[in-house]
């Protein structure tokens, strides 16, 4: 009939055996990037220095720190300026098992993504209530009050020195000249490694639909019966048990977790470079690892030659974040990765001849 | 999925053309050549200890510029590379690692900082690199056995407390002390000093602070209300100048005692004066304060080893303040110099390391009392001198004492008189 918009048809549910092939073929998937990923960084971690190698580890449980970020801020909608303290408290979990009760790393590394979950379930129920810079403000509060827990608690938590951990030793069987450096490298990158299957899941899954329905429109979401409170509640949680394993990480390579480890700075610049790299997606995260790694070397060796006051060189870094993070709100809201994603399909000639996706359905093409 | 493996794919390619293939760290003969040796230091050039302590490595740098200027060791310049740690922990990790496997430096030299640099001995030892004359007095530093590439310079601050502690009861029996000192090696060490010579029913009040804090308005008024009538503070300048502005407005004036490491009368005067915003002038708040040191006065200008550093600071690096924390960098830098020509011109890693232990203890220099040095006691000074602050300069009244930190070790005169300097400023060991 004329006049009627063409309105695409809901295919009808998969049956129960289609479907749950389907979520295992979605499983491999995610696993095999996982696994692809860990392999191609346990590669160039063998062929680098062991100052490359520190660095790789740093950004492994950066990337997985900003993975972590990006679910609640890029899937959720939601702010959080207070991962670094997630990341303490993953990094003291892991310390105090390890140092203490002399577990091994995985179970303490675990351990410390089941507590830090537990800490952001309740920072997720405030936050679901919360929204925008009330929001910002009430993690910035947490970010900056929870590492001064260990100057609360000096005997347990170590105060201000911190507790620190004895250096997990390669295994065995890698050889005595090992470099323990590429080793904490491996023990990150697989951490890390783990964050990505995880949230890769969770983007695909129903969770993650959820997530993203609720971010785009809370009203409606809730309307078609997304309990929204809920789904950021969990996101929340989530996000802190990957933040909770990037802290887990720190520990192994720092061999610390120390208050000055977890400044406010840190919060903010995982923010920026959430947003910067890309929110809400991967590569963005990868992206903004790389830059909490390389960023502050590179203002280190600027200041240098410029030969800038101590002051001004030591704060550098969160004054690029800062103005990064301007730019990429008004010029480029999609951060590196889209950017780089519009020169990719700029070059395959797509830009000019077809629409980009996320068009209304209305419209003639098919989604990418 | 065919996009995701270009991808991936591009992005391995471009990671390993951009790795390079890394350099060894590892050997002994790493960051030296026959005209040049490199050493690195970790030092709070801003932060909370940056007061006064950012003034130590340049006053290191000045003297061995006039080393160099003189030929330098064996014909090798001495270069030092100086990294920025805020005195956060955290930051000494990064530094040091960079130091060590990105600047391949020789050694490590004058790491400054208790909490900072407990933070890296374990992986200065495991890399087999000279971490020479940490720039704190905590015992850590001491044991040759557990960290053999380690060694202090400093007397060790459980020595220091020991020394105040004999002080308090020679001259102030009975009366009740409180103590102020940082939660963290430095003043723990230096309480456990004080506990050991003043009887614990003297000692009525002991209060941490955490450094970064703001205020210590918590602490003076507990020590206060305690009814404390000495004061002693373990504190880096910053904390004794606002440890004394706070008592001072509490209208509470102890008798004071302060660590060597706090009471550089020309910082902690500056201090005073910029955190009272100009309100306190001068070194009135510290005046009749008793403090101990094991160098020479920096306002003593009739010394003859104030009188060469003076003359190596006016032609290096004029226009700074001289102060005890000028004295100190080049007073260590001295012994670094004299470890260096003492290891000969064939120089490695361990052989830098054997020679401290072996001779170390015999070297003469600026200091009022000896090392300690040897295989298994890598303790720098073991001792100190008393003084007072008169006329806002420290006076010491002597005679220098030396001690273990051991309880129950006695507390000696050491009657030695200090040397002269070569007359270049040069050691010839």
């Amino acid at each position: 009939m004329s006049g009627v918009e063409a309105v695409p048809r809901l295919e009808a549910p998969a049956a129960g055996r289609e479907r749950r092939i389907a979520a295992l073929r979605g499983l491999g998937r995610s696993l095999a990037i996982a696994v692809i990923s860990l392999g191609l960084f346990i590669a160039l971690s063998a062929v680098v220095g062991e100052y490359r190698d520190l660095q790789l580890a740093d950004g492994a449980y950066y990337f997985a720190a900003v993975l972590g970020l990006t679910l609640v801020v890029g899937y959720g909608g939601k702010i959080s300026l207070g991962h670094g303290a997630l990341m303490a408290v993953g990094a003291y979990a892991v310390a105090l098992l390890v140092a203490d009760e002399h577990w091994p790393l995985a179970g303490a590394i675990a351990a410390a993504a089941v507590v830090a979950a537990f800490v952001g379930l309740v920072l997720g129920a405030a936050a679901s209530r919360l929204h925008g810079p009330y929001l910002a403000g009430a993690t910035l509060t947490f970010a900056v009050a929870l590492p001064q827990l260990g100057n609360r608690f000096p005997e347990t938590l170590g105060g201000e020195n911190g507790l620190t951990i004895n250096p997990p030793a390669p295994p065995g069987f890698l050889g005595a000249g090992f470099p323990p450096e590429r080793w904490y490298a491996w023990v990150a990158g697989l951490g890390a490694a783990a964050v990505l299957f995880f949230v890769l899941n969770f983007k695909r899954s129903v969770y993650g639909l959820r997530l993203r329905a609720c971010r785009d429109d809370e009203v409606a979401a809730s309307l078609c019966g997304i309990w929204v409170s809920r789904t950021q509640t969990l996101s929340f949680t989530l996000s802190a048990a990957c933040a909770g394993v990037a802290g887990g990480l720190l520990t192994v390579v720092l061999q610390l977790a120390q208050p000055g480890a977890f400044p406010l700075e840190l919060s903010l610049s995982l923010f920026a470079v959430a947003v910067i790299g890309g929110l809400g997606s991967i590569w963005g995260a990868v992206w903004g690892a790389a830059l909490l790694v390389l960023l502050p070397n590179w203002t280190h060796d600027i200041a240098n030659s410029l030969s800038l006051s101590g002051n001004v060189a030591y704060n550098m870094p969160l004054m690029i974040y800062g103005v990064l993070l301007v730019a990429a709100m008004l010029l480029w809201p999609s951060g590196i990765q889209g950017a780089l994603r519009r020169l990719f399909l700029y070059g395959r000639g797509k830009l000019s001849g077809r629409r980009v996706r996320n068009q209304p359905l209305t419209e003639q093409g098919s989604a990418s | 999925m065919h996009k995701r493996w270009v991808w991936l794919l591009a992005a391995a390619a471009g990671g390993l053309i951009a790795a390079g293939c890394g350099s060894s760290s590892t050997g002994s003969t790493v960051g030296i050549t026959p005209t040049s040796i490199t050493f690195g230091t970790h030092q709070p050039l801003t932060g909370p200890a940056a007061p006064g302590y950012s003034e130590i490595a340049p006053a290191s740098e000045a003297y061995f510029k006039w080393v160099n200027a003189h030929g330098g060791v064996y014909g090798r310049k001495i270069n030092l590379i100086v990294k920025n740690d805020e005195y956060n922990p955290t930051d000494t990790v990064n530094v040091v690692h960079q130091l060590v496997l990105q600047e391949h430096v020789f050694g490590i030299y004058e790491g400054l900082g208790t909490p900072t640099h407990t933070k890296v001995v374990g992986f200065l030892n495991s890399e087999k690199v000279p971490d020479l004359f940490v720039a704190s007095g905590c015992p850590c530093w001491e044991n040759g056995v557990e960290h053999p590439y380690t060694f202090g310079w400093e007397p060790n601050y459980t020595i220091e407390g020991k020394i105040l502690g004999q002080y308090i009861d020679q001259h102030f029996p009975g009366k009740k002390v409180g103590v102020l000192y940082q939660d963290d090696d430095f003043g723990k060490g230096g309480l456990a000093g004080i506990k050991e010579e003043v009887p614990a029913s003297q000692i009525v009040s002991a209060e941490p602070y955490v450094p970064g804090t703001t205020t210590l308005a918590p602490q003076i008024t507990a020590i206060k209300s305690a009814g404390a009538e000495v004061l002693v503070d373990f504190t880096v300048p910053i904390y004794t100048a606002i440890g004394q502005l706070t008592a001072f407005t509490l209208g509470y004036h102890p008798q004071l005692m302060v660590s060597s490491v706090g009471i550089d009368p020309h910082t902690v005067a500056g201090l005073l004066q910029t955190i009272s915003k100009g309100k306190a002038s001068g070194t009135g708040l510290i005046e009749g304060a008793i403090a101990i040191d094991y160098l020479p006065s920096a306002t003593e200008t009739s010394n003859p080893w104030i009188k060469l550093f003076m003359k190596i600071h006016n032609e290096y690096e004029p226009g700074t303040p001289f102060d005890g924390n000028t004295v100190y960098g080049m007073a260590t830098a001295y012994t670094l110099v004299q470890a260096l020509k003492a290891a000969g011109k064939d120089l490695t890693r361990e052989k830098l390391v054997k020679v401290v232990e072996e001779q170390g203890a015999s070297w003469r220099g600026p200091g009022l009392v000896p090392f300690a040095y040897s295989k298994t006691d890598h303790a720098g000074y073991i001792g100190g001198e008393l003084g007072k602050i008169e006329g806002g300069k420290l006076v010491l009244t002597g005679p220098p004492l030396v001690t273990q930190p051991t309880a129950g070790t006695p507390i000696t005169p050491y009657t030695t008189p200090q040397e002269p300097p070569p007359p270049d400023g040069i050691p010839t060991n």
